[in-house]
């Protein structure tokens, strides 16, 4: 399975990325620059994290506007694969590819630690070599990473089990103290209602290797390449 | 990067777009904000909220429309702003 990382100005989770899914068997990747327009070849689409544009205007605003997000666009219609990690999300959010919006964390610092998910779906391509309420251990490292949607949206993510991570504790508890930027219902990642696009702001690619602490982000990529 | 409007037959206008948090986003830096005024003795202060103020330079002849269209699909995201125009 072959993936294309995207780069825009700013990227900074690309190379990441890149090496985490070229150490899978069975799986390749390679960079695709913003400017570009073709996706042939390419099973799936990883959009990485970073500060595109500098985070100008709101986190994701101007990547929407790159030549390739509208094949991404066209890419994710016709079915294909696409992930977002945190500014990745963030773009994939303001594309529309995903409902809501990440907005500044609730106590205004940038959060850049270990943290605990919890798998609440494991009915996605994404998710589907986990268990069911598994916790994975994933660093985060975002300042606006506050998931809000209105009560609407929400209800229709909880009923189409779109929810796919959220924040908890070590023990798998979700509560206030285990929400690292103030997101509703501790939420994580969100996947769309076709269950082929997924956006979350923890970095699985910084957990795929016991030398960067945890190897917890593999399941994510070893889901995508599941038959 | 953009050149500021020349041509002396184009008359230009200004206009500002005002970019507030939507009263249901939480606004941790308004809701900081209102704590720092408070600290400053003044305590009648209620909500603050904390946007972006966005001046564009246009030609005169501009359609409201298309300034709308510009404020609604990049300056403001409406699932958590809401905006306002004044020329």
């Amino acid at each position: 399975m072959k993936f294309a990382v995207i780069r825009f100005p700013g990227s900074n989770c690309d190379q990441d990325c890149v090496l985490a899914i070229n150490n899978l068997p069975g799986a390749s990747a390679d960079f695709v620059w913003h400017k570009d327009t073709s996706l042939a070849g390419f099973d799936g689409v990883v959009v990485p994290g970073g500060f595109s544009y500098g985070d100008y205007l709101r986190c994701g605003a101007i990547a929407r506007f790159s030549p390739i997000m509208q094949t991404v666009k066209s890419f994710a219609a016709s079915g294909g694969t696409v992930l977002g990690i945190c500014n990745g999300f963030q773009i994939l959010c303001e594309s529309g590819l995903l409902p809501g919006a990440l907005v500044r964390n609730k106590g205004l610092h940038f959060v850049c630690k270990h943290q605990s998910i919890r798998v609440e779906s494991t009915n996605s391509r994404f998710t589907r070599a986990a268990t069911k309420g598994q916790v994975l251990n994933i660093p985060i490292a975002h300042g606006e990473g506050c998931y809000f949607a209105d009560d609407a949206t929400l209800a229709a993510l909880n009923a189409n089990d779109q929810i796919l991570v959220r924040y908890c504790d070590a023990q798998g508890q979700i509560n206030d103290a285990s929400n690292p930027n103030g997101s509703r219902e501790n939420i994580a990642g969100i996947c769309n209602e076709t269950r082929n696009v997924f956006g979350l702001m923890p970095h699985p690619e910084r957990a795929c290797d016991a030398a960067l602490g945890s190897t917890d982000g593999l399941v994510i990529f070893q889901s995508l390449l599941k038959n | 990067m953009f050149e500021p409007i020349r041509n002396e037959n184009l008359r230009a206008m200004k206009v500002l777009v005002t970019v507030l948090p939507k009263p249901s986003v939480l606004d941790p830096q308004g809701a900081a904000a209102a704590e720092a005024i408070r600290h400053l003795g003044l305590t009648g202060v209620g909500r603050v909220r904390i946007g972006k103020v966005i001046e564009l330079e246009l030609p005169d002849s501009t359609p409201d429309s298309e300034i709308h269209r510009i404020a609604k699909d990049l300056l403001s995201n409406p699932v958590i702003e809401d905006y306002s125009i004044s020329k």
